[in-house]
């Protein structure tokens, strides 16, 4: 970027202005004007609430749908979700104080044998974003974890992640041993991760593959609002 | 106001290919395409194994394969290696070779190259990665080394251009713990000995801050596949 074109000033934005530049912002991952445009909305008055969605889960919508479509690669995807998690340790208490919407609870991790959560965390911290309560199983885990985990938090979604070919099949077991224990049903299972497809996921039993953050995040709120849809008909 | 930047800015920046400079130049291997010999065998490669591929060949004074190399780089995009593959046996096909091997292991395309062979009555080496046949398939399997990072000869060439680069480290060393922070330790499965490419391993672990480790493998189960053909 060119001196003369950092001669901004965020606060002298309007807010639509303020808006645009921000889903720029991220997109080009810098942190610390992040922060500064949150601080900024909020002075305005702005909601927590309204600030994270219109501003920083909008403007990773953006950068999701070009890691999709190859224009944006792993570290500028990395760099702008550093972005959005700057902004985010702004929001996140005040999101809690001011009762903002809750659309689920879920758990996620990576599966045994695999150490790789850079997915995981993108998708853990989009969750987060859009309103669900996370818990973060973190690295490497065993069925014994996840059936914990799904024990003491009551998830309405139980997520998992893999990056290696060895390891992906662990998912299975996963799901074939919340099947044996006759709970399966109970929650929306969603897979993850990038050597997996659509067929891999319906071959295990998840109700979902995700091929990024971005599609997590839709697929989840529409696996939940069908699922009250069908509890309410 | 000034200040945008963004996707516009970013898709005004992209920039150029790479230059060849001969079929068996590490950047050629890489980036493009590369036919070495023309034996009545067509050895369908990626291009990280090729010089290997030769060096196990000229052990045997095997002069029946026609290798056919596909970028290396196609690694870092595992989803297109086995249609990229297909294409090449098609290739092959036309060109008249009824004999084909594949000299890809699974590479993370979680069984679609396995489809491929399937789909054209063709075989591949064993394993679900390069590392896995070199160091030889079962014996990598019993070693259970979730946390380790692995390079080849020719990764540890290349480390600067399958790593540092795509990954962005050179510019955002902060990455490097997102990135590697659940590694341990940099494995380098040595098929030669070199003690350039060591110390350019070496290096390889200090820059992602992980304990080294050099393991000469020789080529492994490459060798018997090639031997048997």
């Amino acid at each position: 970027m060119a001196d003369d074109e950092q001669d901004i000033i965020l606060s002298e934005l309007n807010d639509e202005e303020l808006t645009l530049q921000m889903h720029d912002d991220l997109y080009d991952g810098l942190k610390d004007e992040i922060m500064e445009g949150v601080n900024i909305l909020l002075e305005r008055g702005w909601t927590p609430y309204d600030i994270l969605t219109r501003t920083l889960v909008e403007g990773m919508g953006i950068v999701g749908i070009d890691f999709r479509d190859g224009i944006l690669f792993v570290p500028e995807v990395l760099l702008a979700a550093n972005a959005m998690k700057s902004g985010m340790s702004i929001l996140k208490p005040l999101l809690i104080e001011t009762g903002a919407p809750r659309l689920g609870r879920m758990v996620i991790g990576t599966v045994k044998g695999d150490i790789h959560d850079i997915g995981k965390n993108l998708v853990a911290m989009m969750m987060e974003g859009a309103g669900f309560e996370v818990t973060d199983l973190g690295i490497n885990n065993a069925v014994e974890n996840y059936l914990e985990a799904i024990e003491r938090d009551q998830p309405d979604i139980v997520g998992m992640s893999a990056l290696l070919t060895t390891t992906m099949p662990y998912m299975k077991v996963i799901i074939d041993t919340l099947v044996e224990k006759g709970i399966r049903d109970d929650y929306i299972v969603m897979v993850g991760g990038a050597p997996l497809n659509e067929e891999f996921g319906k071959a295990i039993g998840a109700d979902a593959y995700c091929r990024d953050a971005a599609v997590a995040v839709e697929t989840a709120k529409e696996l939940i609002a069908r699922r009250h849809n069908s509890v309410g008909s | 106001m000034t200040r945008r930047g963004g996707r516009t800015a970013r898709l005004q920046s992209r920039a150029a290919a790479p230059v060849s400079r001969g079929p068996l130049d590490v950047d050629t291997l890489t980036h493009q395409r590369a036919n070495i010999g023309a034996g009545r065998v067509a050895l369908i490669a990626c291009g990280a194994l090729a010089r290997e591929i030769l060096a196990v060949n000229r052990a045997n004074g095997a002069e029946h394969f026609a290798l056919r190399c596909l970028p290396a780089i196609l690694h870092n995009h595992p989803e297109q290696i086995a249609p990229a593959v297909e294409r090449e046996i098609s290739l092959a096909k036309s060109d008249g070779y009824e004999e084909i091997f594949i000299l890809y292991a699974d590479c993370g395309t979680g069984g679609a190259l396995d489809e491929v062979c399937r789909r054209h009555d063709v075989a591949r080496l064993p394993g679900p990665h390069c590392y896995a046949f070199f160091e030889g398939v079962e014996q990598q399997a019993t070693r259970q080394e979730v946390t380790s990072f692995y390079l080849t000869d020719f990764l540890a060439r290349q480390f600067d251009t399958f790593v540092t680069k795509p990954l962005g480290l050179a510019a955002h060393p902060e990455l490097k713990d997102l990135y590697f922070g659940n590694y341990e330790r940099l494995v380098y499965l040595a098929q030669t000995d070199d003690d350039g490419l060591t110390r350019k391993a070496e290096s390889a672990a200090e820059t992602l801050g992980l304990r080294f480790e050099r393991r000469f493998t020789g080529y492994g189960d490459l060798a018997t596949a090639l031997s048997g053909l």
